[in-house]
């Protein structure tokens, strides 16, 4: 028996003492019982940055891979990332957090009083209506037994809104007080930040998983976001490599300080600014061309030639043209494009003598259709034709809108209507309504989910771009060609572009088709 | 002087946001910001531009008896009607006056546009006005039933206003839009006719997407129709789609440009 426990010890040590010698890094604890991995090894070559092309508050980390990540002990399950925060962040944390539930419980309080009164005014009017009030009323949380009845709801509501109507003063009046400490001490951080390693700490900020090398530390800009991240201050991160046992943890590598900051230029744009300023002289070349009387050939659109056609209709027949310049607001470049074919829509029928019907979703759009419509008059020789009411506002409530059009077309049977502009889910009720008024239709937009709709109910349809065009299409002005043909260029040189990006990427010369790549 | 100051505010403004959009500084982007703001102020006071507009629209309407002359005094009663449950309270159990003080409030309004409307009789419906008026005027003061909210958005909780939007607008729009259905599928019968080849051509790939969602074909036919319907979404329809965009893209740049540069000016009549 001895001699057994002697052999089964022997090869124990054997055993051991092998194993000790294939890994060298394993340790054996004070015991000699629990082997102890020791901690991976740092990671090298930190570096922080300000994060490029943003508007500032971010800083990105990088680092070279710790040496038992993936290879050496193998041990690297993460990199954890800290900052260092001075105490004043704490504060500036406590005083943003009492100013942002002030705000919310007096939001709370204005929107609760009313509804509680409410509550209140239906128990007092049928006492029946207990169960069905639409506000909770407190109950004794330590009693089991308790059984809510009507009286104890009517006490308890008029407490609560006793408390929430003295309350809501008090707080009102603790808000600008609280704002301007906040705003002090906001002031006092990048000083607070100055006096690192004194007076703050730090603070655990995420994690990445092993393999990557680098983290974006970024927050608002707004100070009164409770995840707001100061500019122009110093700021320190520290990174350490975690094993699967987060107390083995690498030595911790230190870097700063570092600013964030804005900048001014988007490098990551670069190839978009070239394409404009190309489109650019493309189309002042061909506006120089077109000045000089030279004949440019663009193609016909169906939708611009009805367009006379139409108005012509309209005239023969005694009955008004309706154009919808859509939902867009007046910033929209499809509205814009709109109010130009307006213009001249409204120029021809001003010559004809034709009633125009604009009813409008935006009172800016109106204001300014209003003023297109007028010149077009004015500019047609018929300035005393204009009926100021033609252009008029009907709502902002999508549907309304809907039914306020609608029902303009079918009690005045319009002859014509044109569509143009930005359309959404309303495009097809007012095109089908239009069919089914017998109205000749031509619509334009460039919202592609509601093209398909305009194609199938409308006689003609100016699809995407070609309600930019439709403007130098109806002038006929040469300086509005020109600028057409310099769009036809870009698109030439966009398909030829794209094509030659295909075939260099097809055949592993990626290289041209990242130089036109597009970040941000 | 008049022509040139808009296109100089034009000018400038334009190219600020033309890079501005290559600028990504903080300070860049609050410019922006506070220039957008602009749009709502500016948005605000068009809003009261609209609203009279409308009003004349409806007077014109009733004082010419043109079609469905009638409803127009009920969108005037509707707007008026709005306004005041967004700007009014209650504070108790009571109504008290309340709804008097509204009709008053309408009434009034409606004798003004009846008196804008008439031909004759305009003194009379100026009187009723005033009547109205004064008798709102009082409930106002001595009805402490409700109160007025003019400074902040408290009325916008208001009970009759929310009771209002909820259970009278929102079902109304809720059917305006529910007529979408019933013209998908008339505007769907016109453009799927098989007059041409390519009508047919669209007839089939229609039916195949729409297959593609009937469960009851995927043990006959297998995944053949859900390959094919993701192919004709995913390849002649996205290839179209991209062409839409890019040249809507184009179109967009040399607005812009036209704009800015002065070329298109007929947006500002």
């Amino acid at each position: 028996m001895r001699s057994i426990i002697t052999f089964v010890a022997v090869l124990s040590l054997c055993v051991g003492a092998t194993a000790l010698a294939q890994t060298d890094s394993v340790l054996v604890d004070s015991a000699g019982v629990t082997p102890v991995q020791p901690p991976p090894a740092p990671v090298t070559n930190l570096q922080a940055v300000d994060t490029d092309n943003d508007h500032g508050h971010s800083i990105t980390l990088t680092w070279d891979l710790s040496v038992d990540d993936g290879k050496g002990q193998n041990n690297v399950l993460s990199y954890q990332i800290f900052r260092w925060f001075p105490s004043l962040m704490d504060q500036v944390d406590s005083l943003r957090g009492e100013r942002s539930n002030a705000r919310s419980t007096m939001r709370a309080f204005r929107s609760d009083i009313p509804r509680a009164e409410h509550a209140l005014n239906e128990l007092r009017e049928d006492p029946g209506k207990l169960e069905s009030i639409r506000f909770e009323v407190s109950i004794p949380a330590d009693d089991s037994a308790f059984v809510l009845t009507t009286d104890y709801a009517i006490t308890a509501l008029q407490d609560t809104i006793a408390v929430m109507t003295a309350r809501l003063p008090e707080i009102k009046d603790g808000l600008e007080p609280l704002q301007i400490r906040f705003e002090e001490a906001l002031a006092q951080l990048p000083e607070a930040h100055n006096q690192y390693p004194n007076d703050g700490d730090w603070e655990y900020l995420g994690a990445v998983v092993a393999g990557n090398t680098s983290y974006e530390n970024s927050g608002s800009k707004d100070f009164t976001a409770p995840d707001f991240f100061p500019d122009y201050t110093d700021l320190y991160y520290r990174v350490e490599a975690v094993s699967a046992d987060t107390t083995l943890r690498s030595e911790a590598i230190l870097v700063g300080p570092v600013h964030s900051s804005g900048q001014w230029f988007h490098t990551g744009k670069i190839p978009v600014l070239i394409f404009v300023l190309v489109f650019f002289v493309l189309t002042v070349l061909f506006v120089q061309v077109a000045k000089k009387g030279k004949e440019l050939y663009v193609r016909p659109l169906a939708g611009i030639e009805a367009v006379d056609d139409a108005i012509g209709r309209a005239t023969e027949m005694g009955r008004p043209i309706l154009y919808v310049l859509g939902l867009g607001s007046a910033d929209m470049v499809a509205t814009i494009a709109s109010f130009t074919i307006l213009g001249r829509v409204a120029k021809k029928v001003a010559e004809y003598q034709t009633p125009i019907i604009v009813p409008c979703y935006d009172p800016i759009v109106m204001a300014v259709a209003q003023e297109v419509v007028k010149s077009s008059y004015l500019d047609a020789g018929r300035p005393d034709d204009y009926d100021e009411d033609a252009v008029h506002f009907v709502t902002n409530l999508q549907f309304a809108y809907v039914a306020a059009v609608n029902g303009t077309m079918l009690r005045e049977l319009p002859a014509t209507n044109i569509y143009m502009g930005k359309f959404f889910a309303e495009s097809l009720l007012l095109a089908e309504t239009g069919a089914l008024a017998g109205s000749i239709q031509i619509a334009g937009t460039d919202e592609i989910a509601q093209i398909p709709f305009f194609i199938v109910a409308c006689d003609y349809t100016l699809i995407g771009e070609e309600l930019y065009a439709a403007s130098a299409y109806l002038g006929r002005e040469p300086i509005l060609l020109g600028s057409l043909k310099a769009q036809d260029w870009a698109k030439a040189a966009i398909v030829i572009i794209a094509i030659v990006g295909m075939l260099t990427t097809a055949f592993g010369w990626p290289g041209f088709a990242e130089a036109f790549h597009v970040s941000g | 002087m008049k022509q040139q100051f808009p296109r100089l505010l034009v000018l400038v403004f334009g190219a600020f946001l033309l890079f501005q959009f290559f600028m990504p500084h903080e300070k860049s982007e609050w410019l922006y910001e506070y220039l957008l703001d602009w749009i709502i102020i500016i948005g605000i006071f068009a809003l009261a531009i609209g609203i009279w507009s409308l009003i004349r629209v409806h007077v014109d309407k009733i004082k010419n008896k043109k079609i469905g002359w009638q409803y127009s005094y009920v969108t005037l009663a509707g707007l008026v009607g709005f306004i005041v449950f967004g700007f009014t309270i209650r504070n108790g159990a009571e109504w008290g006056w309340y709804f008097p003080f509204v009709l008053s409030v309408v009434g009034m309004f409606l004798m003004i546009i009846q008196a804008m409307a008439s031909r004759a009789k305009v003194a009379m419906f100026a009187g009723l006005a005033g009547v109205f008026a004064l008798t709102a005027l009082l409930i106002g003061i001595f009805d402490k039933a409700f109160s007025f909210h003019f400074a902040t958005s408290e009325g916008l909780q208001a009970y009759m206003f929310v009771h209002s939007f909820d259970f009278i607008l929102i079902p109304i729009f809720a059917t305006m839009f529910s007529l979408l259905a019933f013209f998908i599928a008339s505007a769907a019968y016109r453009a799927f006719r098989a007059r041409s080849i390519m009508a047919t051509l669209l007839l089939l790939s229609a039916i195949i997407v729409m297959l593609r969602f009937n469960p009851y074909l995927e043990p006959v036919f297998g995944s053949y129709i859900s390959q094919t319907s993701s192919w004709l979404m995913n390849v002649p329809n996205l290839a179209a789609q991209r062409a839409i965009v890019m040249g809507v893209g184009l179109g967009i740049v040399a607005t812009g440009l036209k704009v800015i540069l002065g070329i298109e000016r007929k947006y500002m009549g």
